[in-house]
């Protein structure tokens, strides 16, 4: 116990950190998410390529290799120079967009095909039929893919640790330099995982399904 | 292409599609011609950043971890395929002994992070007194806890999946509830699962990445290590290239592998089905 009081600054800056990560990566990893989601569905060929080839690219690659492109390589590109965290908010989005692209286009396919033969009927366009009658839709049947992605990418922030991000996953460097036992200290950042991941977001999960679940 | 999102194109939409086509061309282009012109601006296309490369040392390395590499990724998917029926068998079992454990088994190394499941194997357990951990030992037992976990429910999923009937047949002509699960349920649910299991395997396989940060030599480590070459222009960006294209070629080969078992094993199916319905 008393190692968590003891550095209890070094835990509230890493899992601050960590919140950070988490909450912006996710937010421009849903938006990035949908919108290439939406070129995969969309009528012109072109753009259903390049969001198809985004996705496999991407998705077969580690994300440790990503994050360290971002860390490593991009500052030798002699582009304007961003901190650490900003290069790995960069790779997480970039990297999570495409796990959130592929749980909202099966959310798509779900949708019976009635609704957008409905809205094609009554003259809609492709973008409305999409942003105002399938996509709804498809968000609420996806919310348990979409949790998982959103819990994978709290876990995964943990790797921003290696490329000098101060987070969760940094905490125990910064406790060994200290001299302070490590297998404690790794004990409570996986306890605080734990915690967070099944006493809040999986509740949250569940509640979210039961309320937006679709009556069909 | 038939989509019901959209409708049959006519003139007007035709063209408009081309146009959206067209702008779509002149992004994409434009997103990859910038990348490689900075790449070029900055010499990472110099002849002195990829000299490095052209060493037999350096390809036959390469190889060596390349080799690494597969090696944590087979242990690990091995591993994690056992682990998962084991756990899956367990939960499944009526035995509340067994059932509750291996429940709060899942759900605990489901929510911590693999990286930190690793650095406890490699840092932690050290310094509790365990003696003779090494990288690889860290990378498959994150690899194995982790995935086995993930594997578990997706096995249980497969098998809670199957009709119900078939696991009564079984009862019917006298097998034991170990031999129902073992003989009739588990090669039906990893049949129905099998798209999820290959996406878990390429998980394993991009997971060993992780690997670089507790130290493992892996390729990643490796591509790092040369790109830390003063002596050859610090080649960071044509080793991370290498070692990007390198992990892309290895998990669409398995793809590539796992597609082709997933054909084989629904023709069989099909083979079975159209003998039943010539006998009927």
């Amino acid at each position: 116990m008393n190692i968590i009081t003891d550095n209890s600054e070094l835990f509230l800056t890493g899992f601050k950190n960590t919140g950070i990560l988490f909450i912006i990566s996710g937010f421009f990893a849903l938006i990035l998410g949908t919108i290439v989601a939406g070129m995969r569905v969309s009528p012109a060929p072109a753009m259903r390529a390049a969001g198809t080839f985004y996705v496999n690219a991407v998705r077969n690659t580690p994300l440790t290799l990503i994050l360290a492109f971002f860390a490593l390589g991009y500052p030798r590109l002699g582009l304007p120079s961003v901190s650490f965290m900003n290069a790995a908010i960069v790779g997480l989005s970039l990297y999570t967009a495409t796990y959130v692209c592929e749980a909202i286009r099966s959310g798509i396919n779900t949708v019976s095909v009635g609704q957008s033969e409905a809205a094609r009927a009554i003259g809609l366009p492709f973008m409305k039929t999409l942003s105002l009658v399938v996509l709804p839709q498809a968000f609420r049947s996806v919310v348990p893919p979409l949790f998982s992605v959103f819990i994978a990418l709290l876990k995964n922030t943990t790797v921003a640790a290696g490329f000098s991000v101060l987070e969760a996953g940094a905490i125990r460097a910064y406790l060994s330099e200290r001299g302070e036992p490590m297998l404690p200290g790794l004990l409570w950042v996986a306890l605080i995982f734990v915690v967070v991941v099944l006493g809040i977001m999986t509740p949250l999960q569940r509640y979210l399904e039961k309320k937006w679940r679709v009556a069909r | 292409m038939s989509s019901v999102l959209f409708d049959v194109p006519g003139p007007k939409a035709r063209t408009r599609n081309v146009y959206l086509n067209v702008a779509t061309a002149i992004v994409v282009l434009g997103i990859i011609g910038f990348i490689m012109f900075r790449f070029y601006q900055s010499g990472q296309f110099t002849a002195e950043k990829w000299q490095i490369f052209t060493f037999p040392l350096v390809q036959q390395t390469f190889l060596e971890v390349i080799g690494a590499t597969l090696k944590a990724f087979a242990v690990g998917a091995v591993g994690s395929l056992l682990l998962g029926i084991l756990l899956a068998f367990g939960r499944l079992s009526d035995s509340k002994w067994l059932n509750i454990p291996c429940y709060w088994f899942t759900e605990l190394f489901r929510a911590v992070p693999l990286l930190v499941l690793m650095m406890i194997v490699y840092y932690g357990l050290p310094s509790a007194g365990v003696p003779g951990i090494t990288p690889f030992l860290a990378v498959v037992v994150g690899l194995i806890l982790y995935n086995g976990s993930v594997l578990a429910e997706v096995f249980r999923a497969g098998i809670e999946s199957l009709p119900k009937g078939q696991r009564e047949a079984g009862y019917a002509v006298g097998l034991t509830k170990g031999q129902v699960l073992r003989m009739i349920l588990l090669p039906q649910a990893v049949r129905a699962m099998l798209p999820v299991i290959i996406s878990q395997l390429v998980v394993i396989l991009k997971d060993t990445a992780l690997g670089f940060l507790i130290t493992y030599h892996e390729i990643l480590y490796y591509a790092d290590f040369l790109g830390s070459q003063g002596g050859y222009g610090s080649p960071v960006v044509p080793a991370l290239m290498v070692a990007a294209v390198i992990y892309v070629g290895l998990c669409l080969i398995l793809s590539g592998i796992a597609k082709l078992a997933e054909s084989k094993m629904s023709s069989r199916v099909k083979v079975v089905k159209t003998r039943v319905g010539m006998a009927g």
